[in-house]
C-alpha cells in the first residue's frame, strides 16, 4: 500500500540524497518557495495533521501561534528523542528517510519563518544519529541547506544535536532546556514555545513523524492527505506494534483502523500463548484497554478517547494471557520512577512510591490496603505536577488495577 | 500598573495586574503555604505545595506562578486544596529521615510547621526509605544532609541571583536528587549563608552554628550589621546574654533578603575577647581594676597635660549617637585642637556590586558629616588624645612616631592599641546598645538592644560624666 510516510523504506539506499531525489525528493521545494509562508499554514491546518509525538495536538494551528515579527530568531526543534517504552517508529523515518525529514524541516521553517532548525535526537541513537547527521551533511554539499537553499534566497541551518539518555527530555521544554546546556527539567508552562522556546525564542517543536509528513502534503495537498482517515484524525500514522504479535514492527496505516486488523492482518496474528489478554494503544503511559475493549477500537484518537484511553504516540504493545499485570506494571513503575526528572514533589516520591509498593506485593505478597493505596497515589500525583510524567504512571496504575483486579488479587495475602 | 479585582476564599480585594497568588493572599494577611517559593527569588513552581483552585481552571494551579487577572476567583481552603496540600505532605515525608531530634532546623522547620498545619495523619509509607549522604561538606562553611532536601532548588536559586554562581546544581533524577556542587569543587562565594537562611528545612546547616542551641531558645533583636558601609539588616539571635548567630532581615532598599558571609560571623568579638573591666597601665603592664582606680589613675595622667594640648579621635565603628556624644565631650572639655577620627582600614579589602563595600566601617558617612580630620593629619600642638572604639594600625603608627598619648581608650575588645593606652574603659558592642548608623547612602537605620552591656561596660555618655567630674577636680586643685 503506497501512504504518506514510508513510501520509501523498502528501496536500497532510501537514506540517501541520490535515492530520495529519484524518488520524488525535495520535488515540492519550488512550490513551497512559491508560496506565501501563512498559505502553507493554512494548507497543513487543512490537511489535520496532528501531531505525532504524544498529545495530538494540531500541528497547523501549533504554527499559527508564532509571533510574525517578535524581534529576536524563531526556532525550528524536531523532537527526536523517542523514548516511550513500546515506541520505536521515529528511528525508522531517520534511519530510512532523513531526507523526507530535512524537506519537512524546510517546510517547517519557511512556513514560520524560521533560519535554524535543530533536530534533538535521542542519546542511544546511534545509526539513526548517522543517518541523519549523514543526510544533514549531503544537504550542507548540495546547497539544500546553509545559505540561499536552492537558489531561493533563503538561510537555513539545521544542527544535530544529541541527548544525554533520559527519557524526560522527549517532554518539549525539557528538550529545550537540554538544548540549551542545561539539566533536562520541564518548564513550567504558560508561557509556552510559540513565545518562549529556544533561548527564550518562538519556537516549534514537532515531533520527527510530523515534520515527515509534511512534504507529501504540500506535493498532494491537504485534500489529498484526508482520503485517509476520520473526520478529526485525517491521514495515516506509524504504530510500532509490539509484545505478543507474530510479526512485531512498524506499520504505516489510515487513522481509524481497527485495532483487530492491526494485529490479524498487518502483525499476523496474535503471537505467545494465542490468547489476547491486553493492549496499550498509545505508548506505555496510556490507560491499558482488555482484548475485548480493544477487539472494538479503531486507531484515531476519538476512538480511543471514547474507550478511556490515547492514542499517543501509536506504540502499540501487545499483551497475551500469559502476561502477569502486576508484574507488567511493576515494570512501568521502575521505568517512571527511574526516569522522573525529580522536580515536582508528587512525582518524584509517588513514581517510587508506587514502583516500591509493587516490587513488595510482588516479592512478598500484599494487603487490600496496598491496592487501595496505589490508587489514592495515583490520584495524588495526577494533574498536580508541572509535566505530564507522573500522568504517564498514574494512568497505567489505575487502568491496570480498575481492569485486571484479578491479577492484583493473586498477590493479597489471605491472612492479612 | 494595572489594578485587578480578585477574590480570594470569598474575601475581594484589588492588587497589581500579576501579582502572584501567594502575594496576593498575603495582603489579606492568609497563609498560601509552599517550600520552593522566596518573595526574593525567581519562582521555581517544583514544590506543588502552593496548588490551589481557580474557578474557570481546568486543573489546580500553582499559587506562586499564577498572575492575579481582573475578576479571578481563588480558592486556597477548599476540600480539594486541602486534601491537595496533605497529600504533598506526605509526599515529602515519605523519603524524609524524621531526625528532628538531632536536627538543628526543628523548632523554625517548615516540615514540622506544615505538617501540624496541614497534614497530621500517621505516615502509610511501609518501604524502605532512599538512604543519602547525611554529612556533606558543601565548602564556605555550609552542611548539607541530603536525606533531608526536599530539592526546592531554593539554595541553588539563591547562588545563582545573589551570588551570580553557578556552584550548586541538582544531581541525579527522580527521588535520587540531591543538591551537589561539582566534582572536586566547593562552594566559595561569599553569601553561601543565604542558602542555609532560604532552606525551609534542616538540609543545609551552617558549620557555625550547628549544635549549639536549640532555635527556640533564642531571642532576636533587629540589628544592622556593622561589618561594612552598606549596613545590611539583621537580626542578632542570642540567649544567655551571647550571640549566637545573625540572619538577615528584610529590607528591598538596602539588603533586600541577604548578607554576606563575613558580616554573617561578625558577632563572636561580641561574645569574646572582650574588655569587661576597666584597666590601666602599670610597670607590671596591663592591670584589670575597678573603676575607681582606673579613673585615679586617669587623674594622674590628665594632669601632665593641659586642655589645649588634648583632643580625641573618633571611630567610624561606632553608633551616630556614641560619635556625637564622643565629639560633644571632645568639643566641650577641651575643643581648642581639631578632632580627629580613625576607621577600620584593612589592606586590600574585598568588594562586590553585590552588596559587600570596600569600606569597612559602619558609620563612615556620620564620621564624615562631624568634620573631623583624619588622624594622618593630625597636627604637632596634641600630646595626648582619647580614642574611641580602636584605631588602625596606620594611625596607631602616626600616634607612636609622633610620641602621642593615648590617655584612655573606650574599648570593646582587646586591641592592638592595648599597650599604647594608659587606661581602658569598656564599652558595650552595638549589639548591647540602641542607636543607629548611617551607611554609605545617607540612610539612617537603627538596631536595637540584643544584650545587656556585657561586664562593667557602659556607653560613652556614663564615661563622659565620671571624666567631666575629674577634669573639674583637676582645675580646682590647680
Ligand atoms: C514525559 C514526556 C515524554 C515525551 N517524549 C516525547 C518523545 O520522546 N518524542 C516526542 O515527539 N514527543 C514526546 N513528548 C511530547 C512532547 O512534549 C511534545 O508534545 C511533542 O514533541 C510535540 O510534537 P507533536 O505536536 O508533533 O507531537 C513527551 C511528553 C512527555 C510529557
Ligand atoms: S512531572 Fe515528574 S518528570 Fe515532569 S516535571 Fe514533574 S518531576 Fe519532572
Ligand atoms: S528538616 Fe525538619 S522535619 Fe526534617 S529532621 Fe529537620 S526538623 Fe525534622
Ligand atoms: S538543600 Fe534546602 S534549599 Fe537546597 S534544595 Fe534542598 S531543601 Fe531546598
Amino acid at each position: 500500500m503506497t501512504l504518506v510516510l514510508t513510501n520509501r523504506f523498502k528501496l536500497k539506499d532510501s537514506h540517501t540524497l541520490a535515492v530520495y531525489e529519484e524518488n520524488g525528493g525535495y520535488k515540492t521545494i519550488d512550490k513551497v518557495f512559491a508560496t506565501n509562508p501563512d498559505d502553507i499554514i493554512e494548507e497543513v491546518k487543512q490537511s489535520g495533521l496532528r501531531g505525532r509525538g504524544g498529545a495530538g495536538f494540531p500541528a497547523g494551528l501549533k504554527w499559527s501561534f508564532i509571533p510574525k515579527d517578535p524581534g529576536k530568531p524563531k526556532y525550528v526543534c524536531v523532537n527526536a528523542d523517542e523514548s516511550e517504552p513500546g515506541t520505536f517508529k521515529d528511528r525508522y523515518l531517520l534511519e530510512l528517510d532523513p531526507h523526507q525529514l530535512i524537506e519537512g524541516i524546510i517546510i517547517c521553517c519557511y512556513a514560520i519563518q524560521s533560519h535554524d532548525a535543530y533536530i534533538y535526537i535521542r542519546g542511544e541513537f546511534d545509526l539513526p544519529y548517522r543517518r541523519i547527521q549523514a543526510a544533514v551533511d549531503e544537504a550542507y554539499a548540495k546547497g539544500y541547506l546553509g545559505k540561499n537553499i536552492f537558489g531561493k534566497g533563503y538561510d537555513l541551518n539545521i544542527v544535530v544535536h544529541r541527548g544525554a539518555g533520559a527519557y524526560i527530555c522527549g517532554e518539549e521544554t525539557a528538550l529545550l532546556e537540554s538544548l540549551e546546556g542545561k539539566r533536562g527539567n520541564p518548564r513550567v508552562k504558560p508561557p509556552f514555545p510559540a513565545t518562549h522556546g529556544a533561548f527564550g525564542c518562538p519556537t516549534v517543536i514537532n515531533n520527527v513523524e510530523t515534520i515527515s509528513a509534511l512534504p507529501w502534503i504540500i506535493t498532494n495537498g491537504a485534500q489529498n492527505y484526508r482520503q485517509w482517515g476520520t473526520e478529526k484524525s485525517p491521514g495515516t500514522k506509524m504504530f510500532s506494534v509490539s509484545g505478543h504479535v507474530n510479526k512485531p514492527g512498524v506499520y504505516e496505516v489510515p487513522l481509524g483502523y481497527p485495532i483487530k486488523d492491526m494485529i490479524q492482518n498487518e502483525c499476523g496474528g496474535v503471537g505467545g500463548t494465542g490468547r489476547l489478554k491486553a493492549v496499550i494503544p498509545g505508548g506505555s503511559s496510556v490507560p491499558v484497554l482488555t482484548a475485548e475493549e480493544a477487539l472494538d477500537a479503531n486507531l484515531d484518537y476519538e476512538s480511543l478517547m471514547e474507550k478511556g484511553t490515547f492514542l499517543g504516540s501509536g506504540g502499540i504493545i501487545v499483551i497475551d494471557d500469559s502476561v502477569d499485570m502486576l508484574w507488567a506494571l511493576r515494570n512501568l513503575g521502575h521505568f517512571y520512577s527511574h526516569e522522573s526528572c525529580g522536580q515536582c514533589t508528587p512525582c518524584r516520591e509517588g513514581t517510587g512510591w508506587v514502583s516500591k509498593i509493587l516490587d513488595r506485593i510482588y516479592h512478598e505478597g500484599g494487603t487490600q490496603a496496598d491496592l487501595d493505596l496505589l490508587n489514592e497515589i495515583a490520584d495524588n500525583m495526577s494533574g498536580k505536577t508541572i509535566c505530564a510524567l507522573a500522568d504517564a504512571l498514574a494512568m497505567p496504575v489505575r487502568s491496570y488495577l480498575k481492569k485486571f483486579p484479578e491479577d492484583f488479587a493473586r498477590h493479597i495475602k489471605k491472612t492479612a | 500598573m494595572t489594578k485587578v479585582k480578585i477574590t480570594i476564599d470569598g474575601h475581594d480585594l484589588e492588587v497589581e495586574q500579576g501579582t502572584n497568588l501567594i502575594e496576593a493572599a498575603r495582603q489579606l494577611g492568609k497563609t498560601i503555604p509552599h517550600y520552593c517559593y522566596h518573595p526574593g527569588l525567581p519562582p521555581d513552581g517544583n514544590c506543588r505545595m502552593c496548588l490551589v483552585q481557580v474557578e474557570k481552571m481546568p486543573k489546580p494551579v500553582i499559587g506562586c506562578r499564577t498572575g492575579a487577572t481582573e475578576g479571578m476567583v481563588v480558592h486556597t481552603q477548599s476540600d480539594e486544596v486541602k486534601k491537595m496540600r496533605q497529600s504533598i505532605m506526605e509526599f515529602l515525608l515519605i523519603n524524609h529521615p524524621l531526625d528532628c531530634p538531632t536536627c538543628d532546623q526543628a523548632g523554625e522547620c517548615r516540615l514540622q510547621d506544615y505538617y501540624m498545619d496541614y497534614d497530621r495523619i500517621p505516615s502509610r509509607y511501609q518501604e524502605q526509605k532512599v538512604h543519602k549522604d547525611k554529612m556533606v561538606d558543601l565548602g564556605a562553611g555550609v552542611m548539607l544532609d541530603e536525606e533531608r532536601c526536599i530539592v526546592c532548588t531554593r539554595c541553588v536559586r539563591v547562588c545563582q541571583e545573589v551570588a551570580k554562581s553557578e556552584e550548586l546544581f541538582v544531581q541525579e533524577r527522580g527521588n535520587h536528587s540531591m543538591v551537589a556542587t561539582f566534582p572536586g569543587k566547593k562552594m566559595t562565594n561569599p553569601y553561601a549563608g543565604n542558602t542555609v537562611d532560604v532552606c525551609p528545612v534542616g538540609a543545609l546547616t551552617s558549620k557555625d552554628f550547628r549544635y549549639k542551641k536549640r532555635v527556640w531558645f533564642l531571642s532576636a533583636a533587629d540589628s544592622v550589621c556593622q561589618g561594612c558601609s552598606r549596613g545590611c539588616n539583621i537580626s542578632v539571635h542570642h540567649a544567655d546574654n551571647r550571640v549566637y548567630r545573625l540572619k538577615p532581615r528584610h529590607n528591598p532598599e538596602v539588603n533586600d533578603y541577604w548578607m554576606c558571609d563575613y558580616g554573617r560571623i561578625d558577632y563572636k568579638f561580641v561574645n569574646d575577647g572582650r574588655r569587661l573591666k576597666p584597666h590601666f597601665k602599670t610597670d607590671a603592664g596591663l592591670q584589670e581594676d575597678s573603676y575607681q582606680n582606673a579613673f585615679a589613675h586617669l587623674q594622674s595622667v590628665l594632669q601632665n597635660y593641659s586642655a589645649d594640648q588634648i583632643t580625641g579621635i573618633a571611630s567610624a565603628q561606632e553608633s551616630n549617637e556614641e560619635i556625637n556624644a564622643f565629639v560633644d565631650f571632645i568639643k566641650s572639655n577641651f575643643g581648642s585642637l581639631p578632632i580627629y577620627f580613625s576607621k577600620n582600614n584593612p589592606e586590600n579589602p574585598y568588594e562586590d556590586d553585590i552588596l559587600i563595600k570596600a569600606d569597612k566601617n559602619p558609620n563612615s558617612a556620620h564620621i564624615a558629616s562631624k568634620n573631623l580630620k583624619p588622624v594622618s593629619e593630625i597636627s604637632g600642638g596634641v600630646k595626648a588624645v582619647f580614642v574611641q572604639r580602636n584605631l588602625s594600625a596606620q594611625d596607631a603608627q602616626v600616634l607612636k612616631d609622633k610620641g602621642i598619648q593615648i590617655v584612655a581608650l573606650f574599648a570593646t575588645n582587646e586591641t592592638n592599641l592595648d599597650n599604647l593606652a594608659e587606661v581602658i574603659l569598656p564599652i558595650p558592642t552595638f549589639a548591647e546598645q540602641n542607636g543607629h548608623f548611617t551607611n554609605f547612602e545617607g540612610k539612617v537605620q537603627g538596631f536595637t538592644k540584643a544584650l545587656k552591656p556585657r561586664g562593667e561596660s557602659r556607653l560613652f555618655a556614663e564615661h563622659a560624666e565620671d571624666i567631666k567630674a575629674l577634669l573639674s577636680s583637676i582645675k580646682k586643685a590647680s
